[in-house]
Protein backbone atom coordinates (compact mmCIF):
# COMPACT_ATOMS: atom_id res chain seq x y z
CA UNK A 1 0.00 0.00 0.00
CA UNK A 2 1.18 3.49 -0.71
CA UNK A 3 1.43 6.15 1.85
CA UNK A 4 -0.75 8.94 2.09
CA UNK A 5 0.16 11.06 4.93
CA UNK A 6 3.23 11.21 6.26
CA UNK A 7 4.22 13.45 9.82
CA UNK A 8 8.05 13.00 10.59
CA UNK A 9 9.21 14.19 13.43
CA UNK A 10 6.68 16.87 13.90
CA UNK A 11 7.03 19.50 17.05
CA UNK A 12 4.33 21.88 18.31
CA UNK A 13 4.36 24.56 20.85
CA UNK A 14 2.51 26.58 22.26
CA UNK A 15 4.31 29.45 23.24
CA UNK A 16 7.45 28.06 25.55
CA UNK A 17 5.46 24.76 25.96
CA UNK A 18 6.05 21.95 24.16
CA UNK A 19 2.88 19.95 23.09
CA UNK A 20 4.01 17.79 20.32
CA UNK A 21 8.21 16.62 21.29
CA UNK A 22 8.70 15.16 17.56
CA UNK A 23 6.28 12.28 16.56
CA UNK A 24 6.04 10.55 13.53
CA UNK A 25 3.44 8.68 12.34
CA UNK A 26 1.83 7.66 8.48
CA UNK A 27 -1.61 6.79 7.48
CA UNK A 28 -1.52 4.76 4.15
CA UNK A 29 -4.16 4.78 0.92
CA UNK A 30 -7.27 3.14 2.73
CA UNK A 31 -6.82 2.63 6.02
CA UNK A 32 -8.07 3.99 9.39
CA UNK A 33 -5.64 4.98 11.22
CA UNK A 34 -6.32 5.73 15.40
CA UNK A 35 -4.22 7.99 17.97
CA UNK A 36 -5.15 6.90 21.09
CA UNK A 37 -4.26 9.19 24.16
CA UNK A 38 -5.91 10.72 27.39
CA UNK A 39 -6.58 14.15 27.64
CA UNK A 40 -3.78 16.80 26.87
CA UNK A 41 -1.39 14.16 25.08
CA UNK A 42 -1.18 16.25 22.19
CA UNK A 43 -4.28 14.40 19.97
CA UNK A 44 -6.27 17.36 19.31
CA UNK A 45 -2.65 19.15 18.54
CA UNK A 46 -1.78 16.77 16.17
CA UNK A 47 -5.00 16.98 13.53
CA UNK A 48 -4.75 20.50 14.03
CA UNK A 49 -1.17 20.85 13.18
CA UNK A 50 -2.21 18.74 9.92
CA UNK A 51 -5.04 20.94 8.94
CA UNK A 52 -2.35 23.98 8.89
CA UNK A 53 -4.48 25.73 12.36
CA UNK A 54 -1.08 25.42 13.98
CA UNK A 55 2.64 26.92 13.14
CA UNK A 56 4.46 24.27 12.95
CA UNK A 57 7.99 24.51 14.59
CA UNK A 58 9.91 21.74 13.01
CA UNK A 59 9.64 18.16 11.46
CA UNK A 60 7.01 17.55 8.12
CA UNK A 61 3.97 16.89 6.85
CA UNK A 62 3.26 15.30 3.66
CA UNK A 63 0.39 14.11 1.45
CA UNK A 64 1.79 11.92 -1.28
CA UNK A 65 5.41 13.40 -0.63
CA UNK A 66 4.21 17.06 -0.93
CA UNK A 67 5.10 18.87 1.94
CA UNK A 68 2.06 20.82 3.37
CA UNK A 69 4.17 22.60 6.31
CA UNK A 70 3.72 26.07 5.02
CA UNK A 71 0.71 25.60 3.39
CA UNK A 72 -2.54 27.95 4.99
CA UNK A 73 -5.09 26.13 6.29
CA UNK A 74 -7.79 27.34 4.14
CA UNK A 75 -5.71 25.61 1.39
CA UNK A 76 -5.26 22.38 3.02
CA UNK A 77 -8.87 20.74 2.14
CA UNK A 78 -8.02 21.59 -1.51
CA UNK A 79 -5.46 19.31 -1.06
CA UNK A 80 -7.74 16.52 -0.17
CA UNK A 81 -7.85 16.55 3.57
CA UNK A 82 -10.42 17.23 5.76
CA UNK A 83 -10.89 17.85 8.89
CA UNK A 84 -13.78 16.93 11.07
CA UNK A 85 -13.07 19.03 14.32
CA UNK A 86 -13.45 17.99 18.06
CA UNK A 87 -16.92 19.15 19.84
CA UNK A 88 -18.58 19.20 16.04
CA UNK A 89 -18.21 22.56 15.53
CA UNK A 90 -20.93 23.22 13.43
CA UNK A 91 -22.30 26.50 12.67
CA UNK A 92 -25.17 26.76 14.86
CA UNK A 93 -27.08 29.67 13.06
CA UNK A 94 -26.58 28.53 9.80
CA UNK A 95 -28.98 25.43 8.30
CA UNK A 96 -27.84 21.90 7.87
CA UNK A 97 -27.85 22.34 4.48
CA UNK A 98 -25.62 25.87 4.93
CA UNK A 99 -23.04 23.76 7.17
CA UNK A 100 -23.21 21.11 4.11
CA UNK A 101 -22.47 23.34 1.26
CA UNK A 102 -19.81 25.10 2.87
CA UNK A 103 -18.08 22.11 3.51
CA UNK A 104 -17.77 22.25 -0.27
CA UNK A 105 -17.55 26.17 -0.75
CA UNK A 106 -13.82 25.53 -2.72
CA UNK A 107 -16.23 24.19 -5.77
CA UNK A 108 -19.06 25.98 -4.81
CA UNK A 109 -19.27 27.00 -8.22
CA UNK A 110 -19.75 23.84 -9.34
CA UNK A 111 -23.24 23.07 -8.12
CA UNK A 112 -24.14 19.77 -9.78
CA UNK A 113 -20.96 18.09 -8.27
CA UNK A 114 -22.38 19.97 -4.82
CA UNK A 115 -25.41 18.65 -5.13
CA UNK A 116 -24.43 15.10 -6.27
CA UNK A 117 -22.17 14.98 -2.64
CA UNK A 118 -24.93 16.42 -0.50
CA UNK A 119 -26.91 13.43 -2.16
CA UNK A 120 -24.04 10.67 -1.15
CA UNK A 121 -23.88 12.73 2.27
CA UNK A 122 -27.85 12.26 2.78
CA UNK A 123 -27.83 8.73 1.52
CA UNK A 124 -25.05 8.20 4.80
CA UNK A 125 -26.63 10.24 7.00
CA UNK A 126 -30.65 10.15 6.30
CA UNK A 127 -31.72 12.67 9.18
CA UNK A 128 -30.03 15.02 7.70
CA UNK A 129 -31.69 15.00 4.71
CA UNK A 130 -35.38 15.62 6.82
CA UNK A 131 -33.28 18.39 8.80
CA UNK A 132 -31.63 20.14 6.21
CA UNK A 133 -33.40 23.43 6.79
CA UNK A 134 -33.65 23.13 9.91
CA UNK A 135 -30.78 25.49 12.41
CA UNK A 136 -27.70 23.23 13.16
CA UNK A 137 -27.47 24.62 16.50
CA UNK A 138 -31.05 23.09 17.09
CA UNK A 139 -29.94 19.65 16.16
CA UNK A 140 -29.20 16.92 19.38
CA UNK A 141 -25.76 16.09 19.67
CA UNK A 142 -25.32 12.96 17.48
CA UNK A 143 -27.01 14.94 15.00
CA UNK A 144 -24.62 17.56 15.10
CA UNK A 145 -21.49 14.83 14.91
CA UNK A 146 -23.70 13.57 11.85
CA UNK A 147 -23.60 16.98 10.25
CA UNK A 148 -19.75 17.62 11.25
CA UNK A 149 -19.25 14.33 9.55
CA UNK A 150 -21.31 15.21 6.39
CA UNK A 151 -19.55 18.63 6.40
CA UNK A 152 -16.43 17.28 6.26
CA UNK A 153 -17.14 14.56 3.28
CA UNK A 154 -18.65 17.51 1.13
CA UNK A 155 -15.02 18.50 0.05
CA UNK A 156 -14.58 14.57 -1.24
CA UNK A 157 -11.10 14.51 0.88
CA UNK A 158 -9.10 11.53 0.40
CA UNK A 159 -8.11 11.79 4.56
CA UNK A 160 -10.68 12.73 6.74
CA UNK A 161 -9.03 13.88 10.10
CA UNK A 162 -12.21 13.03 13.36
CA UNK A 163 -11.28 14.50 16.50
CA UNK A 164 -12.74 12.51 18.96
CA UNK A 165 -16.32 11.86 17.11
CA UNK A 166 -18.09 9.77 20.17
CA UNK A 167 -17.27 12.49 22.66
CA UNK A 168 -20.69 13.45 24.87
CA UNK A 169 -22.46 10.35 22.77
CA UNK A 170 -24.93 7.70 24.08
CA UNK A 171 -23.39 4.18 23.35
CA UNK A 172 -25.85 3.52 20.80
CA UNK A 173 -25.23 6.30 18.62
CA UNK A 174 -21.17 5.77 19.34
CA UNK A 175 -21.99 2.27 18.04
CA UNK A 176 -23.62 3.90 14.67
CA UNK A 177 -21.16 6.51 14.08
CA UNK A 178 -18.42 3.74 14.30
CA UNK A 179 -20.66 2.10 11.67
CA UNK A 180 -20.65 4.97 9.93
CA UNK A 181 -16.72 5.37 9.89
CA UNK A 182 -16.36 2.09 8.46
CA UNK A 183 -18.71 2.81 5.51
CA UNK A 184 -16.81 5.73 4.91
CA UNK A 185 -13.37 3.94 4.74
CA UNK A 186 -14.98 1.24 2.53
CA UNK A 187 -16.15 4.26 -0.13
CA UNK A 188 -11.97 4.42 0.12
CA UNK A 189 -11.52 7.47 2.01
CA UNK A 190 -8.45 7.02 4.73
CA UNK A 191 -9.44 8.00 8.39
CA UNK A 192 -6.80 9.40 10.51
CA UNK A 193 -9.29 8.66 14.08
CA UNK A 194 -8.52 11.08 17.07
CA UNK A 195 -10.02 9.29 20.16
CA UNK A 196 -10.35 8.51 23.96
CA UNK A 197 -12.60 5.87 23.44
CA UNK A 198 -9.85 3.06 22.71
CA UNK A 199 -12.17 -0.08 22.87
CA UNK A 200 -13.93 1.23 19.71
CA UNK A 201 -11.86 3.01 17.83
CA UNK A 202 -9.54 0.16 18.03
CA UNK A 203 -12.26 -2.37 17.09
CA UNK A 204 -13.08 -0.43 13.43
CA UNK A 205 -8.71 0.54 12.69
CA UNK A 206 -6.62 -0.94 11.17
CA UNK A 207 -3.48 0.64 12.77
CA UNK A 208 -2.92 2.62 15.92
CA UNK A 209 -0.45 4.98 17.98
CA UNK A 210 -0.71 5.47 21.56
CA UNK A 211 0.25 9.26 22.21
CA UNK A 212 1.20 10.36 25.95
CA UNK A 213 2.17 13.98 26.24
CA UNK A 214 3.64 14.70 23.32
CA UNK A 215 5.09 11.66 22.31
CA UNK A 216 4.10 8.86 20.90
CA UNK A 217 4.90 5.96 23.30
CA UNK A 218 3.73 2.49 21.72
CA UNK A 219 2.57 1.98 17.85
CA UNK A 220 1.13 -0.99 16.15
CA UNK A 221 -1.71 -3.18 14.22
CA UNK A 222 -5.13 -2.46 16.03
CA UNK A 223 -4.68 -6.33 17.11
CA UNK A 224 -1.38 -5.59 18.44
CA UNK A 225 -2.44 -2.46 20.66
CA UNK A 226 -5.94 -4.25 21.78
CA UNK A 227 -3.34 -7.38 23.56
CA UNK A 228 -0.62 -5.12 24.28
CA UNK A 229 -0.89 -4.91 28.24
CA UNK A 230 0.44 -1.06 28.56
CA UNK A 231 -2.55 -0.89 26.64
CA UNK A 232 -5.29 -2.53 28.77
CA UNK A 233 -4.34 -0.68 31.63
CA UNK A 234 -4.40 2.42 30.58
CA UNK A 235 -6.87 2.92 27.97
CA UNK A 236 -9.05 -0.02 27.91
CA UNK A 237 -9.81 -0.57 31.85
CA UNK A 238 -7.64 -3.49 32.46
CA UNK A 239 -6.40 -5.17 35.53
CA UNK A 240 -5.53 -1.70 37.69
CA UNK A 241 -9.09 -0.59 36.69
CA UNK A 242 -10.77 -3.54 37.74
CA UNK A 243 -9.05 -3.87 40.87
CA UNK A 244 -9.93 -0.43 41.74
CA UNK A 245 -13.40 -0.89 40.96
CA UNK A 246 -13.43 -4.38 42.99
CA UNK A 247 -13.03 -2.53 46.39
CA UNK B 1 -54.14 60.71 10.20
CA UNK B 2 -52.24 62.50 7.28
CA UNK B 3 -49.67 63.56 9.43
CA UNK B 4 -49.05 59.78 10.71
CA UNK B 5 -48.98 58.71 7.21
CA UNK B 6 -46.25 61.72 6.31
CA UNK B 7 -44.48 61.29 9.56
CA UNK B 8 -44.06 57.49 8.61
CA UNK B 9 -42.99 58.12 5.15
CA UNK B 10 -40.53 60.67 6.48
CA UNK B 11 -39.38 58.02 8.87
CA UNK B 12 -39.24 55.29 6.52
CA UNK B 13 -36.64 57.60 4.50
CA UNK B 14 -34.18 58.54 7.48
CA UNK B 15 -34.65 54.65 8.69
CA UNK B 16 -33.35 53.74 5.32
CA UNK B 17 -30.13 55.90 5.82
CA UNK B 18 -29.68 54.37 9.22
CA UNK B 19 -30.05 51.05 7.80
CA UNK B 20 -27.23 51.45 5.00
CA UNK B 21 -24.92 52.92 8.18
CA UNK B 22 -25.90 50.31 10.63
CA UNK B 23 -25.05 47.38 7.36
CA UNK B 24 -21.60 48.62 8.09
CA UNK B 25 -21.60 48.23 11.61
CA UNK B 26 -22.97 45.31 11.95
CA UNK B 27 -20.82 43.33 9.21
CA UNK B 28 -17.58 44.70 10.37
CA UNK B 29 -18.61 43.60 14.09
CA UNK B 30 -19.78 39.94 13.41
CA UNK B 31 -16.78 39.13 11.69
CA UNK B 32 -13.91 41.13 13.56
CA UNK B 33 -15.93 41.89 16.81
CA UNK B 34 -14.79 45.41 16.18
CA UNK B 35 -16.61 48.54 16.44
CA UNK B 36 -15.41 50.63 13.72
CA UNK B 37 -16.31 53.91 15.46
CA UNK B 38 -14.82 55.30 11.76
CA UNK B 39 -17.86 54.15 9.89
CA UNK B 40 -19.58 57.19 10.16
CA UNK B 41 -16.50 59.70 9.55
CA UNK B 42 -16.79 57.26 6.19
CA UNK B 43 -20.31 58.03 5.76
CA UNK B 44 -19.89 61.76 5.98
CA UNK B 45 -16.63 61.27 3.41
CA UNK B 46 -19.22 59.68 1.15
CA UNK B 47 -21.33 62.60 1.07
CA UNK B 48 -18.73 65.38 0.80
CA UNK B 49 -17.48 63.29 -2.18
CA UNK B 50 -20.93 63.40 -4.09
CA UNK B 51 -21.35 66.64 -3.36
CA UNK B 52 -17.93 67.51 -5.21
CA UNK B 53 -18.49 65.03 -7.75
CA UNK B 54 -22.04 67.33 -8.50
CA UNK B 55 -21.05 70.11 -8.13
CA UNK B 56 -17.91 69.82 -10.55
CA UNK B 57 -20.47 67.84 -12.94
CA UNK B 58 -23.30 69.99 -12.42
CA UNK B 59 -23.17 71.53 -16.05
CA UNK B 60 -23.25 68.20 -17.56
CA UNK B 61 -25.77 66.50 -15.28
CA UNK B 62 -28.38 69.02 -15.91
CA UNK B 63 -27.08 69.39 -20.01
CA UNK B 64 -26.40 65.87 -20.57
CA UNK B 65 -27.25 62.98 -17.90
CA UNK B 66 -30.56 64.40 -16.29
CA UNK B 67 -31.58 64.24 -13.04
CA UNK B 68 -31.16 60.35 -12.51
CA UNK B 69 -28.01 59.88 -14.42
CA UNK B 70 -26.47 62.55 -12.17
CA UNK B 71 -27.55 61.43 -8.75
CA UNK B 72 -26.66 57.52 -9.76
CA UNK B 73 -23.42 58.34 -10.57
CA UNK B 74 -22.54 60.34 -7.92
CA UNK B 75 -23.79 57.39 -5.67
CA UNK B 76 -21.68 54.45 -8.13
CA UNK B 77 -18.46 56.82 -7.27
CA UNK B 78 -18.90 57.80 -3.76
CA UNK B 79 -19.79 54.11 -3.29
CA UNK B 80 -16.31 52.80 -5.03
CA UNK B 81 -14.70 55.60 -3.00
CA UNK B 82 -15.65 54.96 0.32
CA UNK B 83 -15.17 51.36 -0.54
CA UNK B 84 -12.00 51.46 -1.23
CA UNK B 85 -10.92 54.04 1.45
CA UNK B 86 -12.41 51.50 4.07
CA UNK B 87 -10.01 48.90 2.82
CA UNK B 88 -7.54 51.42 3.02
CA UNK B 89 -8.13 51.83 6.50
CA UNK B 90 -8.58 48.29 7.81
CA UNK B 91 -5.10 47.68 5.95
CA UNK B 92 -3.22 50.80 7.80
CA UNK B 93 -4.98 51.20 11.06
CA UNK B 94 -6.68 47.62 12.29
CA UNK B 95 -4.81 44.92 10.90
CA UNK B 96 -1.58 45.46 11.95
CA UNK B 97 -2.77 45.50 15.80
CA UNK B 98 -5.55 42.56 15.70
CA UNK B 99 -2.78 40.48 17.28
CA UNK B 100 -2.94 42.77 20.24
CA UNK B 101 -6.63 42.20 21.29
CA UNK B 102 -9.99 43.83 20.61
CA UNK B 103 -9.60 47.15 22.54
CA UNK B 104 -6.70 48.92 20.43
CA UNK B 105 -8.26 48.55 17.83
CA UNK B 106 -11.07 50.30 18.98
CA UNK B 107 -9.25 53.08 19.81
CA UNK B 108 -7.54 52.96 16.50
CA UNK B 109 -10.83 53.16 15.28
CA UNK B 110 -11.83 56.18 17.17
CA UNK B 111 -8.33 57.77 16.26
CA UNK B 112 -9.16 56.91 12.43
CA UNK B 113 -12.83 58.79 13.38
CA UNK B 114 -11.11 62.08 14.49
CA UNK B 115 -8.31 61.90 11.67
CA UNK B 116 -11.51 62.09 8.83
CA UNK B 117 -13.71 64.44 10.62
CA UNK B 118 -10.79 66.93 10.48
CA UNK B 119 -9.54 65.83 7.04
CA UNK B 120 -12.77 66.28 5.96
CA UNK B 121 -12.72 70.33 7.29
CA UNK B 122 -9.02 70.66 5.99
CA UNK B 123 -10.58 69.84 2.71
CA UNK B 124 -13.95 71.36 2.58
CA UNK B 125 -13.77 74.10 5.33
CA UNK B 126 -15.57 74.17 8.61
CA UNK B 127 -18.86 75.60 7.09
CA UNK B 128 -22.07 73.64 6.08
CA UNK B 129 -21.95 73.21 2.31
CA UNK B 130 -25.03 72.63 0.19
CA UNK B 131 -25.92 70.53 -2.89
CA UNK B 132 -26.70 72.09 -5.80
CA UNK B 133 -30.22 72.86 -6.46
CA UNK B 134 -30.10 72.11 -9.76
CA UNK B 135 -28.80 68.19 -9.24
CA UNK B 136 -31.57 67.32 -7.12
CA UNK B 137 -34.78 66.60 -8.23
CA UNK B 138 -37.50 69.01 -6.79
CA UNK B 139 -41.01 67.17 -8.04
CA UNK B 140 -43.49 66.86 -5.53
CA UNK B 141 -46.87 65.93 -5.71
CA UNK B 142 -50.08 64.40 -3.37
CA UNK B 143 -51.30 61.11 -2.91
CA UNK B 144 -54.35 60.73 -1.43
CA UNK B 145 -53.84 64.20 0.93
CA UNK B 146 -49.97 62.83 1.62
CA UNK B 147 -47.11 65.51 0.41
CA UNK B 148 -44.71 62.98 -1.46
CA UNK B 149 -40.93 64.16 -3.03
CA UNK B 150 -40.05 62.70 -5.57
CA UNK B 151 -36.33 62.71 -4.14
CA UNK B 152 -38.08 60.41 -1.22
CA UNK B 153 -39.59 57.90 -3.54
CA UNK B 154 -36.03 57.32 -5.46
CA UNK B 155 -34.44 56.99 -2.56
CA UNK B 156 -36.88 54.35 -0.74
CA UNK B 157 -36.90 53.22 -3.53
CA UNK B 158 -32.96 52.53 -4.03
CA UNK B 159 -32.63 51.87 -0.54
CA UNK B 160 -34.98 48.77 -0.87
CA UNK B 161 -32.95 47.77 -3.23
CA UNK B 162 -29.71 48.29 -1.35
CA UNK B 163 -31.07 46.17 1.36
CA UNK B 164 -32.60 43.52 -0.58
CA UNK B 165 -29.67 42.63 -2.59
CA UNK B 166 -27.43 42.53 0.25
CA UNK B 167 -30.05 40.45 2.00
CA UNK B 168 -29.78 37.89 -0.93
CA UNK B 169 -26.24 37.90 -0.67
CA UNK B 170 -25.49 37.41 2.75
CA UNK B 171 -28.85 35.35 3.83
CA UNK B 172 -29.51 33.10 0.64
CA UNK B 173 -25.66 32.51 -1.43
CA UNK B 174 -22.94 30.22 -0.36
CA UNK B 175 -20.52 33.40 0.11
CA UNK B 176 -23.01 34.84 2.10
CA UNK B 177 -23.29 31.80 4.52
CA UNK B 178 -19.18 31.70 4.56
CA UNK B 179 -19.15 35.28 5.89
CA UNK B 180 -21.71 34.28 8.62
CA UNK B 181 -19.58 30.87 9.30
CA UNK B 182 -16.51 32.92 9.68
CA UNK B 183 -18.53 35.42 11.98
CA UNK B 184 -19.04 32.24 14.28
CA UNK B 185 -16.33 30.33 14.24
CA UNK B 186 -12.95 31.39 11.91
CA UNK B 187 -10.67 28.17 12.70
CA UNK B 188 -13.68 25.96 11.53
CA UNK B 189 -14.29 28.25 9.06
CA UNK B 190 -10.81 28.15 7.34
CA UNK B 191 -11.30 23.74 7.60
CA UNK B 192 -14.11 24.87 5.15
CA UNK B 193 -11.44 25.89 2.57
CA UNK B 194 -13.48 29.70 3.58
CA UNK B 195 -10.46 32.38 3.04
CA UNK B 196 -10.70 34.96 6.06
CA UNK B 197 -8.84 37.53 4.12
CA UNK B 198 -11.35 37.65 1.52
CA UNK B 199 -13.93 37.73 3.52
CA UNK B 200 -12.56 40.88 5.74
CA UNK B 201 -11.29 42.71 2.28
CA UNK B 202 -15.50 41.84 1.13
CA UNK B 203 -17.27 43.25 4.68
CA UNK B 204 -14.69 46.09 5.06
CA UNK B 205 -15.23 47.51 0.92
CA UNK B 206 -19.32 46.67 1.08
CA UNK B 207 -19.77 47.97 4.07
CA UNK B 208 -18.55 51.66 4.06
CA UNK B 209 -19.13 51.32 0.10
CA UNK B 210 -23.55 51.37 1.58
CA UNK B 211 -22.54 54.63 4.12
CA UNK B 212 -20.74 56.48 0.99
CA UNK B 213 -24.01 55.77 -1.09
CA UNK B 214 -25.82 56.99 2.25
CA UNK B 215 -23.70 59.48 2.40
CA UNK B 216 -25.00 60.47 -1.25
CA UNK B 217 -28.44 60.08 -0.10
CA UNK B 218 -28.36 62.69 3.00
CA UNK B 219 -26.81 65.44 1.11
CA UNK B 220 -29.57 65.27 -1.66
CA UNK B 221 -32.55 65.02 0.76
CA UNK B 222 -31.56 67.88 3.58
CA UNK B 223 -29.33 69.25 1.23
CA UNK B 224 -27.12 70.95 3.56
CA UNK B 225 -23.83 68.64 5.04
CA UNK B 226 -21.08 69.12 8.16
CA UNK B 227 -17.98 67.94 8.47
CA UNK B 228 -19.60 66.84 11.85
CA UNK B 229 -22.74 64.85 10.49
CA UNK B 230 -20.55 61.26 10.34
CA UNK B 231 -20.70 61.46 14.12
CA UNK B 232 -24.72 61.90 14.45
CA UNK B 233 -25.42 59.69 12.28
CA UNK B 234 -22.77 57.07 12.80
CA UNK B 235 -24.07 57.17 16.52
CA UNK B 236 -27.61 56.85 15.52
CA UNK B 237 -27.11 53.88 13.18
CA UNK B 238 -25.12 52.39 15.56
CA UNK B 239 -28.07 52.52 17.70
CA UNK B 240 -30.12 50.85 15.18
CA UNK B 241 -27.53 48.09 15.19
CA UNK B 242 -27.82 47.19 18.74
CA UNK B 243 -31.51 47.51 18.32
CA UNK B 244 -31.44 45.02 16.00
CA UNK B 245 -29.16 42.73 17.05
CA UNK B 246 -25.37 43.58 16.45
CA UNK B 247 -23.94 41.08 13.79
CA UNK B 248 -27.16 40.50 12.63
CA UNK B 249 -27.47 41.66 8.97
CA UNK B 250 -31.87 41.54 8.96
CA UNK B 251 -31.14 43.19 12.41
CA UNK B 252 -29.53 45.66 11.04
CA UNK B 253 -31.98 46.45 8.34
CA UNK B 254 -35.11 46.59 11.04
CA UNK B 255 -32.97 48.47 13.34
CA UNK B 256 -32.55 51.18 11.01
CA UNK B 257 -35.78 51.77 9.40
CA UNK B 258 -37.60 51.35 13.04
CA UNK B 259 -35.25 53.98 14.41
CA UNK B 260 -36.08 56.56 11.50
CA UNK B 261 -40.07 55.76 12.18
CA UNK B 262 -39.43 56.07 15.94
CA UNK B 263 -37.65 59.20 15.62
CA UNK B 264 -39.73 61.06 12.85
CA UNK B 265 -42.83 60.17 14.79
CA UNK B 266 -41.63 61.27 18.46
CA UNK B 267 -40.69 64.20 16.84
CA UNK B 268 -43.99 64.97 15.14
CA UNK B 269 -45.96 63.76 18.60
CA UNK B 270 -44.18 65.07 21.23
CA UNK B 271 -41.23 67.52 20.25
CA UNK B 272 -38.85 67.67 17.25
CA UNK B 273 -36.82 69.02 20.39
CA UNK B 274 -36.47 65.63 21.77
CA UNK B 275 -35.52 63.63 18.49
CA UNK B 276 -32.44 62.75 19.80
CA UNK B 277 -33.68 62.24 23.00
CA UNK B 278 -35.79 59.41 22.08
CA UNK B 279 -33.09 57.35 19.92
CA UNK B 280 -31.03 57.11 22.60
CA UNK B 281 -33.51 56.28 25.02
CA UNK B 282 -34.42 53.53 22.67
CA UNK B 283 -30.73 52.53 22.98
CA UNK B 284 -30.40 52.59 26.57
CA UNK B 285 -33.67 50.85 26.91
CA UNK B 286 -32.75 48.18 24.66
CA UNK B 287 -29.34 47.39 26.35
CA UNK B 288 -31.27 47.09 29.85
CA UNK B 289 -33.81 45.06 27.84
CA UNK B 290 -32.97 43.12 25.36
CA UNK B 291 -29.23 43.54 25.28
CA UNK B 292 -28.71 40.81 22.23
CA UNK B 293 -31.24 43.00 20.43
CA UNK B 294 -34.90 42.21 18.46
CA UNK B 295 -33.22 39.76 16.08
CA UNK B 296 -30.06 38.80 18.05
CA UNK B 297 -31.52 35.69 18.95
CA UNK B 298 -28.56 33.20 20.59
CA UNK B 299 -29.06 29.68 19.47
CA UNK B 300 -27.76 27.37 22.06
CA UNK B 301 -24.66 25.08 20.87
CA UNK B 302 -24.79 21.54 22.14
CA UNK B 303 -22.34 19.46 22.86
Amino acid sequence: MTTLLKVEDLKIYYGSIEALKGISLTVDEGEIVTVLGANGAGKSTLLRAISGLLPIRSGKIKLNDQELNNVKAFKIVMEGISHVPEGRKVFGTLTVEENLNLGAYTRRKDIKSVEESKERVFNLFPILKSRRNQLAGTLSGGEQQMLAMGRGLMSTPRILLLDEPSLGLAPLLVRQIFQIIREINDQGISILLVEQNARKALSIAHRGYVLETGNISISGLASDLKSNQKVQEAYLGGAAFKKKNRV
Amino acid sequence: MRIFLEQMLNGLTIGSFYALIALGYSMVYGVMKLINFAHGDLFALGSYLGFTLLVWGNAYVTSHVGLAGGMIAAMLIAAIGIGIAGIIIERIAYRPIYSVGRLPAVVSALGVSIFLENIIMVIWGPRYQAYPVSVVPTLRFEIGGIHVTLLQIVILILSFVLLAVLYYIIQKTTFGAAIRASALDRDTAALMGINIETIIFFIFALGPALGGTAGVMVGMYYRQISFTMGWNYGLKAFTATILGGIGNIPGAMLGGLLLGVFEMLGSAYISTAYKDVFVFLILILVLIFRPRGLLGEKVAEKV
